[in-house]
């Protein structure tokens, strides 16, 4: 089959692989119909993620028809059953699954022992991802092995189109879980900093949670208007200050709500000299994610205010304020995404016409095209904001 | 590093059968290339000032060298970044100041200037290649001027704004 397929910092190809099989009974087989790039697939593509290995297949975005079932997900799922994939491989039964901690299940990162001395201890495993969460190959492939299948899926009716429902398996349920830790009030502003896909479906929870006013930061014209589509006031961070803005908007008191949905790639610019000073310590490897959201959130959000990241950190920090956030009372919420905590509520929406999240497409290509298509996203040429790929 | 050796993949795993169309096209590939060069000539000039000093008939400009190799490691490191481009802009700026005192030592009346003259046709070439590098990359991954496209269509509320906002159930 074809995949697109890791072979060093900034170099994708798509590849003739082998054919995935069953190896255990609680896997299935599905046929990829639809998957996507996702930011965080460019972290890995710069090797800002560390242990990933030449020949580990990307891909954490993917939906498609299941055609081989294991022995013990054939209560769950059966041949033709059309299902999203979440990014997180879940067992359903340990003590964390239970209580709906999805992303740290106990049992699926195939290399906790690893795991547990870099973290402390083992996250779940991750499709397309490090090798710390199990380097289990993705999706951007033709066909995919899902393992513990009978816990690992999201079933959609036939009735919604893959682009409807692709990004119940990521995205969505990540800027909606971000918008959830933020426990909204109706008198809230929340400030999203990144206008990517993440931060665009972040906005729209916001929204649908009931924030007085939602206001997005970013310097892409284009991602700006598709913010202010979904109903965000827009700060163009590269032609007005964010702290002078975000206090006008505020009557001076700060957003109560910040949501990070940047994450580790933060904007290198003249006029924000930490960035530069980041940038060059990352270039040394004295440090490895540049944190300047994270500063400029600390700073800007209100006393006692909550700060939420889903944007993806991969290491070590430098010169964050935390004696600011920690007079100012801020909370942090932050994880890689429960989805299955969350998709049932959110498929219910897109079933009765609440969202769509296929706004958020601009491209669709043929997988053989994807490493062109990452090379667009990374450049954020033709107004790329998000890609769907069609193996 | 022993850790993720020993993780191996699953015996199941796809395997690489043959490889495809890649990201890297030849710019960035010659920006690597550029990149490691400039980390060991910078390496030589830092730590072997002395030597290249006697080679070039520049004796007395050890400390001279020495910033012109800080600079080229600097520059080496900045062209293996993910945004290789200022890396290489810097390196066609060092060229030029290479360029600048190699023309002097050339014109020397030294029987070393031979050296010079073999060094500076040397830069000029390198430059060449600099300079059709940093051109590749502009052409490849530069963003198009412009606003880009308008999505203020795209609101994601296929029952309009308003209704999202009652929404919250």
């Amino acid at each position: 089959m074809k995949a697109l397929v890791w072979h060093g910092k900034q170099d994708i190809r798509c590849d003739q692989v082998s054919d995935p099989g069953i190896e255990d009974p609680r896997d299935a087989i599905i046929k990829v119909t639809s998957c996507a790039i996702c930011g965080s697939d460019l972290h890995l593509f710069h090797n800002f993620i560390p242990a990933m290995k030449n020949g580990d297949i990307m891909g954490h975005e993917m939906m498609g028809e299941v055609v081989e079932v294991g022995s013990e997900a054939k209560g769950k799922l059966k041949k033709g059953d059309r299902i999203v994939v979440p990014f997180t491989i879940i067992c359903g039964q340990c003590d964390q699954c239970r209580r709906g901690n999805f992303s740290v299940c106990e049992r699926s990162n195939r290399n906790k022992e690893m795991a547990d001395k870099v973290y402390g201890h083992s996250t779940a495993g991750l499709f397309g991802y490090t090798h710390l969460t199990g380097g289990y190959p993705g999706g951007q492939a033709e066909y995919l092995r899902v393992p513990f299948a009978d816990a690992t899926h999201i079933k959609v009716p036939d009735n919604l189109t893959d682009e409807q429902v692709l990004f119940l398996g990521d995205i969505f349920p990540t800027g909606w879980q971000a918008a959830a830790h933020c426990d909204i009030e109706p008198t809230d502003t929340v400030a999203v900093w990144g206008c990517g896909p993440v931060g665009q479906m972040a906005i729209r929870s916001a929204i649908l949670l009931g924030a007085r006013q939602v206001v997005a930061i970013d310097c892409i014209p284009e991602r700006l208007s598709m913010a202010q589509a979904g109903g965000a006031i827009t700060i163009n961070f590269e032609t007005e200050s964010v702290i002078e803005r975000l206090n006008d908007l505020t009557s001076g008191k700060g957003p109560e709500k910040c949501i990070d949905a940047v994450g580790l790639e933060s904007h290198v610019s003249m006029g924000q000299p930490d960035t530069l000073l980041d940038r060059a310590k990352q270039a040394v490897m004295m440090e490895s994610d540049r944190p300047h959201v994270v500063r400029e959130m600390i700073y800007v959000c209100r006393p006692g205010g909550i700060i939420s990241i889903p944007g993806v950190y991969s290491g070590l920090v430098d010169k964050i304020p935390l004696g600011i956030a920690m007079n100012k009372g801020l909370s942090f919420r932050m994880g890689q995404t429960h989805v299955n905590r969350w998709t049932d509520d959110l498929l219910r929406r897109i079933e009765e016409g609440q969202i769509d999240p296929s706004f958020v497409i601009t491209h669709t290509a043929r997988l053989e095209d994807g490493p062109e298509m990452y090379k667009m996203f990374r450049d954020k040429q033709d107004s790329c904001i998000k890609v769907v790929l069609k193996p | 590093m022993n850790m993720l050796m020993k993780s191996s993949r699953s015996p199941g795993d796809p395997r690489v059968i043959s490889t495809g169309p890649g990201t890297l096209a030849s710019p960035d590939q010659l920006a690597r290339g550029l990149g490691w060069f400039s980390i060991g000539l910078g390496m030589l000039e830092l730590f072997g000032a002395h030597r290249v000093a006697r080679t070039l008939g520049l004796e007395g400009s050890e400390w001279m060298i020495r910033a012109c190799g800080a600079r080229e490691i600097g520059s080496g490191v900045a062209c293996l970044s993910v945004n290789p481009a200022p890396g290489v802009a810097a390196r066609i700026a060092g060229d030029a100041l290479d360029i600048a005192t190699l023309a002097v030592a050339a014109q020397q009346d030294d029987p070393r200037r031979g050296n010079a003259q073999l060094a500076l046709l040397a830069v000029l070439g390198i430059t060449v290649l600099d300079v059709i590098c940093h051109q590749g990359l502009t052409a490849r991954h530069a963003r198009q001027p412009g606003p880009g496209r308008d999505y203020r269509d795209r609101s994601g509320f296929p029952k309009g704004l308003a209704h999202a906002r009652n929404a919250q159930v």
